[in-house]
């Protein structure tokens, strides 16, 4: 399965059964739109949740029965699987604010 | 329900003698539009064989008027009638709530689902959880949809409400976009379906779907009137096909949505020769002798107590000894009261009852609404298949419902039991008043092809019930009132009894006939008399004769015992 890649996101997560934050990404091919996402999400979660976070990939054309289970209408989409509760985020995750507000993280951890 | 297709089909098949263009070979190219029936009773004949294939039809109204309850049958009956798998993506309800309520009609979805007929996908939408950042289409629910409709191979879609999304997506221009896309998208998929969308204040729905959805706009409306509710479906719109465009009624009974047409858009019911008994001797001989003609409309109207229930209960009897299966509705008397009151004229219902010949439905008039009786009525004539229906009375029914839908109610009722080649006897309760008998008679009275009037003619301190053939169509037939009267043995008719010029009935017919009697025994006894006199004249003139042959004889002896003694004497002179 080349469409869903995990990503670890540092060496400190390894050893640990289960990071911290677990997000995953549902994209619709790889697009411009999709690419920017990806690299929108690493970016911030490399600010702001560094070692901390696993980042999964959904290409909803290669696998589109997952579509359902998350409830995805909207692509690209971000869901936040882990800290409970569930929560997503619609877009290509520009505006790195309000992709803070919608996974709940307190911006400026940095190490 | 076969009864029913039956009656559709033979109508299909005219449709299609009558117009040959637009009979559909496979092998030929067809110009004309390509439709899917839906399944539903009523509505595949007022779109004229169901919705445009391979385009969205959009379903609009306001909330609980069944807008789900019609897609959701339309993709059931697809999938189990016409072989078509269907995928419903449901935005409000989830499916488990979709198939409890459509296992309340019968359909069992679970199982369809099983078998690969029909794939149900709820898309949940909630506000709360989704957050908007940059740029994004609606390519999930492209997916999601694409997917379903692959996996069973369907060729029906229904999305309920998509109206939903716009609770749920910030941004209204995207989707807006994505929207006409989606529709654009379904068009090209080749698949038919069926979009709801709530009602707007002054728009078709609300959030303007119309704008989207342009080839067929379907209209389902609740209305309450006189706290009697009404359900009614008009098709606003059917780009490139003929429909019906009045609003028709329509019911969400114990097996899905039906409508009703009128059924027969056109007046062209076979019609029989063959005649049918009242089972009142005197009535069929009013009738040419031989009663109304089978399949026919008999109206019976009279005031209270004039005996239209008789008349009924005697029609059905006569049916049922004749073998032929009868349906009575009873809006007035339960099944028991009937049967024991019939009892005391001399028909028994009961052993027909037994027998299975007759059923009698007794329901209270306000327990519906018209239109929902009416439904309940064609479901039983679909199921028993009567020959012969009494709806005794059918003025109950229009109670509570405003004088204007009665007509075509009642005209559809005719109509359909027409088309069943039913014959059927209504009964109508008339009030003593004023009012012009044909205004009273509820506007239907053109609709029937016989009308019989009892009333009860008050004269001389006693009332007499009487009866009369208004009108009977394609018969010569009585214009005389006669005496109808109840016996142990039934009800029956009694010839007219003319006196000069009048036409004589009740206590004035047997006081007549007394004094006839009398008259007639008198001038008996007058001629009696007479002879009697005669012969005592004759028995004098005898007496008479004997004397006076006495007299003569006397005097005959006198005579030659004179001759004698001369004789003696001369004799004696002689020497």
């Amino acid at each position: 399965m080349s469409a869903v890649r995990s990503l670890e996101s540092s060496k400190r997560s390894v050893g640990r059964s289960k990071p911290e934050w677990q997000l995953r990404l549902y994209v619709a091919g790889t697009t411009a739109r999709s690419s920017a996402a990806l690299e929108n999400l690493r970016k911030l979660c490399e600010t702001h949740l560094t070692g901390r976070y696993s980042i999964e990939i959904v290409d909803l054309l290669v696998n589109p029965q997952l579509a359902a289970g998350d409830q995805i209408f909207a692509v690209p989409t971000l869901v936040r699987k882990f800290p409970e509760p569930i929560r997503k985020i619609i877009g290509d995750l520009s505006n790195e604010e309000r992709v803070l507000v919608g996974l709940d993280v307190q911006p400026g951890r940095r190490e | 329900m076969l009864h029913w297709c039956d009656i559709a089909l033979t109508l299909a098949e005219e449709r299609s003698l009558l117009m040959p263009a637009a009979r559909k070979k496979p092998n030929e190219p067809t110009l004309a539009l390509q439709k899917a029936a839906t399944g539903i009773d009523g509505l595949d004949e007022i779109t004229e064989g169901g919705l445009p294939r391979g385009r969205p039809t959009l379903v609009c109204g306001a909330a609980g008027c069944g807008k789900t309850m019609l897609a959701a049958e339309f993709l059931v009956r697809g999938a189990m009638q016409y072989g078509e798998a269907g995928v419903f993506m449901m935005f409000e309800e989830t499916a488990g709530e979709l198939a409890e309520n459509m296992s309340s009609l019968g359909y069992d979805l679970a199982k369809l689902q099983r078998q690969k007929k029909i794939s149900l996908d709820y898309v949940r939408v909630e506000r709360s959880e989704i957050e908007e950042t940059g740029e994004y289409d609606l390519e999930g629910l492209f997916i999601r949809l694409g997917h379903a409709i692959d996996s069973i191979g369907a060729r029906r879609v229904v999305l309920d409400t998509v109206e939903a999304l716009f609770a749920g997506v910030p941004n209204h221009a995207v989707l807006r976009a994505e929207l006409r896309r989606l529709f654009r998208w379904l068009k090209d998929k080749g698949v038919t379906a069926v979009v709801t969308g709530e009602r707007g204040e002054r728009t078709l729905t609300r959030y303007g779907l119309e704008e989207y959805v342009a080839d067929c706009v379907i209209m389902l409306d609740h209305r309450i009137t006189d706290q009697v509710s009404t359900r009614r479906l008009r098709i606003v719109k059917y780009r490139g096909s003929s429909h019906g465009t009045n609003e028709y009624p329509f019911l969400i009974g114990s097996r899905g949505l039906s409508v009703l047409p009128i059924t027969s858009l056109r007046l062209d019911h076979q019609v029989t020769k063959d005649r049918v008994s009242t089972g009142i001797a005197g009535l069929d001989a009013m009738l040419s002798g031989l009663g109304p003609y089978r399949g026919s409309s008999v109206l019976v109207s009279g005031s209270p107590g004039t005996g239209k229930s008789t008349v009924a209960a005697t029609f059905a009897d006569a049916a049922c000894s004749r073998g032929e299966r009868t349906l009575l509705f009873a809006y007035e008397e339960s099944q028991s009261q009937l049967v024991r009151n019939m009892r005391s004229v001399g028909i028994d219902l009961l052993r027909w009852i037994r027998e299975g010949l007759l059923q009698i439905h007794a329901t209270r008039p306000t327990l519906h609404g018209l239109e929902q009786h009416l439904v309940h009525m064609y479901e039983l004539v679909r199921e028993f298949r009567p020959s012969v229906v009494v709806v005794d009375p059918i003025s109950n029914l229009t109670m509570n419902t405003s004088d204007e839908s009665v007509k075509p109610t009642l005209m559809r009722l005719v109509d359909f039991l027409k088309m069943a080649r039913t014959t059927a006897l209504l009964t109508s309760l008339t009030t003593e008043t004023a009012a012009p008998l044909a205004q009273s008679e509820l506007g239907v009275s053109s609709l029937m092809d016989s009308w019989l009037l009892l009333s009860n003619v008050a004269y001389n301190g006693e009332r007499t019930r009487t009866l009369q053939v208004l009108k009977s169509r394609g018969m010569p037939h009585s214009n005389q009132v006669r005496e109808f009267v109840f016996g142990d043995k039934g009800v029956d008719l009694i010839d007219v009894y003319l006196a000069g010029d009048r036409v004589l009935t009740g206590t004035a017919r047997i006081a007549q006939a007394a004094q006839e009697t009398a008259a007639g025994e008198l001038l008996n006894q007058d001629h009696d008399r007479r002879l009697m006199a005669l012969e005592r004249r004759r028995a004098a003139v005898d007496a008479q004769i004997a004397a006076l042959n006495a007299e003569e004889d006397e005097r005959r002896a006198d005579v030659e015992f004179s001759i004698a003694r001369e004789r003696f004497a001369s004799k004696r002179s002689e020497p």
